[in-house]
């Protein structure tokens, strides 16, 4: 009983230092002068544009991950083929990958003396410094969640309850939408959540891509190191709350639908 | 015929699972695939459901050719050992998922589960999750899943293997019912063969990747043409070149025309039956049976000599042998 208690004890206050502590310093410093700096930071015209470039950014990063995701996750967890591992060691790259090197690597292939960058900017479409880097960077660095989280449930779910809605007449796209996808709906969910998460949240890729430029081609964490670097501190954390808020959010949306399908 | 298949091989790495094999059933029969566990008889029922496919031969089922066709249009109905149940989907939707793939009107499936729900004798469950039900409820759910599409053929894969003793001989009872009522033409794949001799009219004897004997079962084990189906059908002794059954080896106290003697080494009272091992002369070890009137007419004890005579024996030719 006294042991539980201590490593309760020991969990809590290393949660609290670590994670919990730093959050609500933020809320508060956020907060101190009370709500009307908050909404005039947050309500400014930088703040609003890089809110809504960072919700396009998910709007597409995520969407695209997922059904990438679960693709990758049937074939990893099915079949047999050859370059198998190196196809699964591709996907989890990113993880290890530092976003910087990735930012890095889209310049070289799009940017102005880049493998594409000359050919895009002929059509018309400026990759770097733009919304399709941001875009595109993020895709890579979100890359692994769905599949990661898919491939263990899948491999536990075996090939049976798919196979007998064969033997029921389902055809292929039948069998992932009504049996396979709702049997790894928690993995698959669980995905999502993190795939958003570092979408929303993610800097050092954009960072080098995005020509930073207020209004233009700043997502919302680009804009609180701006803030952050211009000394407006009130802005910065402003605008932390409000990622902070989209997080938990997300997190919450996504249970309430869970709870929802069990039913 | 409903199912015919022709020269059928499949192998699986190294592992050949079917050797050319061949195998009709008729129309509304109940056919038993028998045999011990990598003898391929689940190979084969996969194969016939489309759900492998062979390196060689053919599949007919209603006269057409349905090799290269997929599961979902052979019109078949499999039941999986495991169940398979759709752990997400309520009783009701796992029923009538057939007919929901197949678009039908929700009224119809509604009264088509609700008539399956009673032939498999799980009225009022059908709101429940599989998680909710026993074992033996959950296999006949899969049944009536299977029938709800009306198969021209029922495939069950080892279906009672998962359950329990007594829930695995009610079911038993109930699908020969069950079988008699809807004559859907079905295929059983079991390793028991009290199982296969119960519930199916046919039975094919598979081993080693090949069915060594097809008929019905009582032929099976009176006329048995090769040393392994007459093994697999029960105990039996060797006496010379002939098999003879533990039932068919008939005890005297007085030569009455047996010549040979053995001693009684140990007996075993089995309620109607008792089994005596018996060890003859020359070392050779015996098993017989008789009944329990039979062993008190004759008084048997442990340590008695008596003279041993086969009613019935059985001389495989050679070609047929082990």
């Amino acid at each position: 009983m006294k042991a539980k208690f201590g490593l309760r004890a020991i969990a809590g206050v290393y949660l609290t230092l670590v994670l919990v502590g730093p959050l609500v310093i933020v809320f508060w410093s956020a907060f101190r002068h009370g709500v009307g700096p908050v909404w005039d930071a947050i309500s400014s015209p930088d703040a609003v544009a890089a809110l809504k470039l960072t919700l396009l950014t998910a709007a597409i990063a995520v969407p695209a991950n997922t059904i990438f995701g679960i693709l990758a996750a049937l074939v990893l967890a099915r079949r047999r083929f050859p370059g198998r591992r190196a196809f699964s060691a591709l996907i989890d790259l990113p993880l290890a990958l530092s976003p910087v090197v990735v930012g890095l690597a889209l310049v070289l292939v799009w940017g102005r003396a880049g493998w594409f960058g000359p050919w895009a900017i002929n059509h018309g479409v400026s990759v770097i410094f733009s919304t399709p880097g941001i875009v595109l960077a993020t895709m890579v660095v979100s890359l692994p969640f769905v599949t990661r989280e898919l491939v263990p449930v899948l491999r536990e779910l075996g090939i049976e309850q798919q196979e007998a809605a064969a033997t029921l007449g389902a055809n292929p796209l039948q069998i992932v939408w009504r049996i396979t996808l709702p049997a790894v709906r928690y993995g698959l969910i669980y995905g999502v959540v993190l795939t958003t998460a570092r979408v929303i949240g993610e800097f050092g890729a954009v960072a080098v891509v995005s020509g930073n430029i207020a209004g233009q081609s700043q997502t919302m964490t680009l804009y609180v190191e701006d803030r952050f670097q211009e000394f407006d501190l009130v802005g910065a954390y402003s605008a932390s709350v409000l990622l902070a808020c989209i997080s938990i959010a997300t997190v919450v949306v996504l249970r309430l639908l869970n709870r929802r399908g069990v039913q | 015929m409903t199912i015919q298949v022709r020269d059928i091989s499949k192998q699986f790495d190294r592992h050949v699972a079917l050797d050319r094999v061949s195998l009709e059933v008729p129309r509304g029969s109940l056919t038993a695939l028998l045999g011990p566990s990598g003898s391929g008889k689940s190979t084969l029922l996969r194969i016939i459901a489309g759900l492998e496919t062979p390196d060689a031969g053919r599949i007919w089922i209603d006269g057409s050719d349905v090799t290269g066709v997929r599961p979902q249009r052979r019109g078949i109905g499999f039941v999986f050992q495991h169940y398979a149940a759709f752990k997400h989907m309520t009783v009701r939707n796992n029923i009538g998922f057939g007919l929901s793939v197949r678009r039908r009107p929700k009224a119809e499936i509604r009264a088509r589960v609700d008539e399956l729900l009673a032939i498999v004798q799980l009225e009022g469950l059908g709101d429940r999750y599989p998680s909710q039900l026993s074992g033996g409820q959950r296999q006949r759910m899969a049944l009536a899943r299977a029938l709800a599409v009306d198969p021209a053929v029922l495939l069950l894969d080892e279906p009672f293997g998962a359950l329990d003793a007594r829930v695995r001989g009610e079911l038993r009872r109930w699908l020969r019912r069950l079988h008699e009522q809807t004559e859907v033409t079905t295929v059983l794949v079991t390793h028991d063969q009290e199982e296969a001799m119960e519930v199916a009219d046919r039975i094919a004897v598979m081993d080693h990747a090949q069915i060594r004997q097809v008929g019905p079962p009582r032929e099976l084990y009176d006329d048995p043409s090769n040393p392994f189906v007459m093994e697999f059908f029960g105990t039996v002794n060797r006496v010379g070149d002939a098999f003879v059954r533990p039932h068919d080896l008939k005890l005297h106290r007085s030569p009455n025309g047996a010549t040979q003697t053995a001693t009684v080494e140990r007996l075993v009272h089995l309620g109607f039956v008792v089994r005596a091992d018996l060890v003859k002369d020359d070392g050779q070890a015996l098993t017989a049976q008789l009944t329990a009137d039979e062993a008190e007419h004759l008084g048997l004890e442990v340590g008695d000599n008596v003279f041993v005579a086969a009613r019935r024996e059985r001389v495989f030719l050679e070609g047929e042998g082990i």
